[in-house]
């Protein structure tokens, strides 16, 4: 134990240690926020289908060669997050495929496109920390850092500012609309801070694991939680909790850092579904 | 002068249409009940009266002083609503939001506008309960108080009781009849329940092959010549 003290302490005098667990807990906590909002909109799906996205941008700025990646993942997921939306809402069915098809695109394509033009010596394991993001977060330049924690806050700013609207959305959309709110600037706003969390979420955990990332602090939340407000709070907390684990037991024991987080969200999760058993069988 | 006038309403999905050129008003104060066979377009009038859907061609007004945003709303139930954590309190007070305007959170004023609805519709001790473990007529009280919040003038109700036992829909027509009377609220109600057309409101509507507009009087009496012609026949439902 003392071991293990002495061995963190010792890491975090490293600024990038110091920096990823900032960044890390920032975006565990956009993400829960986020998760609340599309789990009870049933967008989850689309989340998903954005973090394929980001993957396809993030090849097309490891193609042309650009230090901060943001400068073209962040345009393009925004851009398909706002046209996946506006599909959804026509017509349910074709937009589930819409969103299916432009995920696998944007993966092959990406793939495709990082082979062909990749110079790095170790392709594998270069899409594998995009996929994955093993060390992406420890090896985050200043202005990633800044960028990283501005956004995060702003989107923060974002969901508590719109609280009651986008609960009122959430809820119940034909009321909302009806009683003159507008409905679909607030689903452009949600469109928007999907593709913003995503971008910045790959950082973290890696493309193919953000999805686990919004959605499960939030379903373990609603396996004990009955309010809105509850949900919300409780979601935030088991989402910044499992990320400040997951960072420090991968520092310690060098395993990856995203699939180490969801793990723990995982556990969580398991942790909560059997007290809610407990419970309702008493 | 009347508080909504709906004239040569033609309303449908894109190129279909599903009602064509109706004309009817709706006085302030006034209880309008809308029958009709399932699929005559009951929801979708309310629907396009709302905006929620565009008019192909009519016009409908509203008068009195009533902005679009000041009408209350009670949609038929979506499956969404089912398993979403929320509790009664957010919910009734969520129906306040029109009054926000550009203030992100509810002010003092709006959260007594909700505890007075609560407790007129008699849901008080629900109000920290979640709203997905209550019984139906619980939570058709629930989505009635929060559009109340959301009017003072008029309030749209769409087949409020389709889910409900005898009972509990009896005591939500009570409690619709009691705002309409005591409040001066004007309620434009669908239904596919007789008792409202013919006990409670003033005014009946009915869509579908033998369209009716006129009070309930006449409305009962045109019920009455119709069995008459056709004995056994069928009663509308
Ligand atoms: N989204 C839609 N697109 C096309 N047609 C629809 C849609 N919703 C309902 N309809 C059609 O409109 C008609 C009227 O539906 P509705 O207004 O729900 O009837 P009611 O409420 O009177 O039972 C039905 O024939 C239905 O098939
Ligand atoms: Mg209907």
């Amino acid at each position: 134990m003392v071991e293990i003290m002495h061995k963190l302490s010792l890491y975090f005098q490293f600024p990038f240690v110091q920096y990823a667990m900032i960044v890390g807990v920032l975006i565990a906590l956009c993400a829960s926020l986020l998760g609340v909002i599309l789990v009870l909109k049933r967008f989850s799906f689309i989340g998903d289908g954005l973090s394929h996205v980001a993957f396809g941008a993030m090849a097309i700025a490891t193609v042309v060669g650009l230090t901060t990646d943001m400068l073209i993942t962040m345009p393009i997921t925004v851009l398909c997050a706002v046209l996946l939306l506006r599909k959804g809402k026509r017509s349910k069915i074709s937009g589930d495929a819409t969103v299916a098809m432009v995920s696998v695109a944007s993966m092959a394509i990406g793939y495709l496109l990082v082979n062909i033009f990749s110079t790095s010596g170790n392709l594998s394991g270069d899409v594998c920390s995009t996929l994955f993001g093993s060390t992406s977060i420890l090896t985050l330049t200043n202005t990633e850092v800044w960028v990283c924690i501005v956004l995060s806050a702003l989107m923060i700013a974002v969901f508590i500012i719109f609280y009651n609207k986008i609960f009122a959305v959430t809820f119940d959309e034909n009321f909302a609309r009806a009683t003159g709110t507008p409905a679909s600037l607030y689903n452009l706003i949600i469109a928007v801070v999907v593709a913003v969390v995503v971008v910045l979420a790959m950082n973290l955990v890696g493309s193919l694991l953000i999805s686990a990332l919004i959605i499960f602090p939030t379903l373990s939340a609603m396996r004990l939680f009955k309010s809105f407000k509850s949900v919300v709070i409780c979601s935030a907390i088991v989402s910044v909790l499992c990320a400040v684990i997951g960072m420090l037991v991968s520092i310690v024991a060098g395993t990856p850092v995203g699939s180490t987080i969801v793990v723990a969200n995982i556990a969580v999760f398991g942790v909560f579904w059997l007290i809610d058993i407990i419970r309702g069988s008493r | 002068m009347s508080q909504l006038s709906c004239k040569n309403l033609n309303i449908g999905y894109g190129s279909k249409t599903i009602i064509d050129n109706l004309s009817f008003e709706v006085e302030s104060g006034e209880y309008l009940c809308i029958i009709g066979h399932n699929g005559t377009g009951k929801s979708t009038l309310m629907r396009t009266i709302l905006r929620l859907q565009p008019l192909n061609s009519g016009s409908i007004t509203l008068d009195d002083g009533v902005k679009l945003n000041e009408v209350g709303y009670l949609p038929q139930q979506t499956p969404a609503q089912a398993d979403f954590p929320a509790s009664v309190w957010e919910i009734v007070l969520s129906g306040c939001l029109n009054r926000c305007g550009v203030r992100p959170f509810y002010n003092a004023n709006e959260k007594k506008r909700a505890n007075h609805y609560i407790d007129m519709l008699e849901i008080t001790p629900l109000s920290k309960r979640c709203y997905r473990e209550l019984s139906g007529g619980q939570q058709q009280r629930v989505l009635l108080a929060r559009a109340l919040c959301a009017t003072h003038k008029m309030l749209l109700l769409d087949e409020p009781t389709a889910s409900l036992d005898p009972d509990a829909t009896q005591e939500l027509y009570r409690l619709i009849k009691d705002i309409n009377q005591k409040e001066g609220i004007t309620v434009i109600m669908i239904s596919h329940d007789l008792t409202v057309a013919t006990q409670y409101c003033d005014k009946v509507l009915k869509l579908g092959d033998s369209p009716f507009y006129g009070t309930r009087t006449e409305y009962i009496q045109s019920m009455q010549i119709e069995h008459n012609d056709n004995q056994g026949g069928e009663v509308n439902g």
